[in-house]
């Protein structure tokens, strides 16, 4: 069997920063592997350890820069990684849900896995869609925001919780093939180990562009503008207590007192 | 014209609130483009849903009568018949787990552009401009399109709509492939039981991400003691196994309301802000202080947990 885990490299931001046209000023911007990623990495490694899978393949629809966060999913345990990307995809001004799904379907379709695992989100634009929208475009079954998978699909079934709101969890079987979008929380993430992260060096990372995978550069021409970016006007009106931290932790001591909080 | 298609959230018997502010979402919608409102209730007890949502602004519901619970592949191939038979230009629907769950794949098989989460919608008619945050809420966006889309909106941000109204109620026939669905659901669990309800706690303090390490935990059990408060904590602490699952707060979580709620090094993401928001004196203490929490806390100190917990139990000592 084989586990296609989409991973993605998102953007952080420091705590201030500044915002250039619609963008975040690079200078303020770092990277990481997407954390809902990491998680789907590991889900799909310890069914490989565990003998369900036989091989582990990563794919991101990014720039040559994240091929440090690609080694990082290498080192924790990924058998091999494709990366796609195509000058089309430079110029787009938003990767929006279509691109990313048109895009993904052509590495599907090459590399036809049993089980691909998105992670719920991603980090930075949160669209929250990106699995769910690949399922249908590829005709997978899917599920999404699962917390819990059994590790036993040799009926060609996922057994699978989905997280709901409140705390209860939803009991859904799913055939296979088919796409879950993994909450944090499933797993406990490995660290990548030294070994790890020599082996990594000498896994295969093949880059492909829109022709190597049969998609025509209007793959990515989409529908949305991205008009505007702005820090959000702070509806706050909280009251911030200044001074060293014994006088503000004094501020709130009487705070608390008066609210008869504590002895 | 633009007739706007919203459909209803529920579960278990009961629905959601979001789909009383899907209501306002659509409405103002419809009224800005001057067209229909049309809301879709799928599954569940129908009749008595499609009459609790009739309700100011609503022109017509269709009532699709397939099944208890929600079922996505019933959910995809019933929004997407109902938007071929009434050709709205938006289709509305919530950005709960079961939204994120089934408005993808309909956006897919309509051809449709998808914007999820959106926190205001205001259009002409023709363009519609959608706000979202990114970032884990640092910034906001505007993003525009033209024509058609499929939008999911976020939960708590419109007002509940309440007005009685008087929309035309029928059902709606849709024809499902049943070879098609591929998924089953086999049953439900409540998840968050245990030793303690946080839920009962009349002092919570609360601790996120900015604690670090597992062992710092001890700091914030101190505090909580020098308090008699109860602990709590943001969802990374939970993932990481460092509380167990009943000790957290959010969408996923438990719903809070104590008196006072001290937010410790938690950035205030909207998941988390939806299980405490109703508390009545929320306290944040963060390095960051523009961090969202911020927007809902009453009081704040700009520190570090690291300096001002200690210097706090202090004062109680
Ligand atoms: C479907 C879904 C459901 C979810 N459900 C929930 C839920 O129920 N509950 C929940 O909490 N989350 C939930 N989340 C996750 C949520 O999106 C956030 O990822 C999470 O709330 C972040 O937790 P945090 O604030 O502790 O961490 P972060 O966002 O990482 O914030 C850490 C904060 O600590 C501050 N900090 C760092 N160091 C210090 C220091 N030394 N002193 C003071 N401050 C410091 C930082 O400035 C930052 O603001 C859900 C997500 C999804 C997609
Ligand atoms: N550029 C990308 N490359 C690879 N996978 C991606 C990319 N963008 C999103 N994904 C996957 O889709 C999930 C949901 O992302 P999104 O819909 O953008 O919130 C992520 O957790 C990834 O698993």
């Amino acid at each position: 069997m084989k586990l296609l885990v989409a991973v993605k490299e998102v953007a952080t931001v420091e705590d201030s920063f500044e915002v250039d046209g619609t963008e975040i000023d690079d200078r303020y911007l770092g990277a990481r592997l997407n954390e809902w990623d990491e998680y789907a990495l590991e889900e799909a490694v310890q069914l490989r350890e565990a003998g369900v899978a036989d091989e582990v393949v990563t794919v991101t629809v990014g720039p040559e820069e994240h091929e440090q966060s690609i080694r990082k999913a290498l080192a924790k345990g990924a058998d091999r990684a494709v990366r796609v990307w195509d000058d089309a995809l430079a110029d787009a001004d938003l990767l929006d849900v279509r691109a990313k799904t048109d895009v993904l379907r052509a590495v599907v379709e090459e590399e036809e896995p049993d089980l691909v695992l998105t992670g719920v989100q991603s980090g930075d634009d949160s669209w929250g869609a990106t699995g769910v929208a690949l399922a249908d475009e590829v005709g997978y079954q899917w599920a999404a925001v699962v917390n819990d998978l059994e590790h036993d699909l040799a009926d060609g079934t996922a057994s699978v919780r989905r997280e709901l709101e409140g705390g209860v969890e939803e009991l859904t079987d799913v055939e296979l093939p088919a796409v879950l979008t993994v909450q944090t929380g499933i797993n406990q993430p490995r660290y990548a180990s030294m070994r790890g992260i020599r082996q990594a060096q000498r896994k295969e990372l093949a880059v492909k562009d829109f022709s190597a995978l049969g998609l025509d550069p209007s793959a990515v021409e989409g529908s949305l503008e991205r008009t505007a970016m702005y820090e959000p006007e702070s509806e706050s009106d909280v009251a911030v207590w200044e001074g060293s931290s014994d006088e503000t932790a004094g501020a709130l001591a009487d705070l608390l007192r008066e609210k008869g909080v504590a002895p | 014209m633009s007739a706007v298609l919203v459909v209803a959230d529920h579960r278990q018997g009961e629905l959601r609130d979001v789909s009383y502010e899907l209501v306002s979402a659509g409405d103002g919608l419809a009224e800005q483009s001057g067209g229909d409102l049309h809301l879709a209730v799928v599954g569940g007890d129908v009749d008595r849903f499609a009459d609790e949502l009739d309700l100011a602004g609503v022109d017509a519901i269709h009532t699709i009568a397939r099944g208890e619970e929600f079922n996505h592949d019933v959910y995809v191939e019933s929004t997407e018949q109902l938007v071929e038979s009434i050709e709205p230009t938006y289709v509305l629907g919530p950005n709960s787990v079961n939204g994120l769950d089934y408005l993808p794949a309909v956006a897919n098989r309509l051809g449709r552009p998808l914007v999820t989460d959106a926190i205001d919608l205001e259009t002409d008619g023709d363009r519609l401009e959608l706000t979202r945050e990114c970032y884990g809420g640092k910034v906001e966006t505007t993003i525009e399109l033209e024509g058609e889309a499929v939008v999911s909106v976020r939960e708590g941000e419109w007002p509940a709509a309440t007005e009685p109204g008087d929309a035309s109620i029928e059902p709606f026939d849709v024809t499902i492939d049943e070879d098609a669905v591929g998924s089953t659901v086999t049953g439900f669990e409540e998840v968050t039981g245990g030793d303690v309800d946080i839920t009962e706690a009349d002092v919570l303090v609360s601790i996120g991400r900015g604690i670090e390490d597992e062992e710092n935990l001890d700091l914030v059990r101190d505090l909580a003691d020098a308090l008699e408060a109860t602990l709590s904590s943001s969802r990374p602490i939970v993932d990481n196994g460092w509380l167990p699952p009943n000790r957290q707060v959010g969408q996923s979580g438990k719903v809070v309301t104590p008196d006072v709620y001290v937010a410790i090094g938690i950035s205030g993401a909207v998941q988390h802000v939806a299980g405490m928001k109703g508390s009545d004196t929320i306290v944040a203490i963060n390095t960051d202080p523009d961090a969202p929490i911020m927007d809902i806390a009453d009081y704040a100190i700009h520190d570090d947990l690291f300096d001002v917990v200690p210097a706090l139990i202090e004062q109680f000592e």
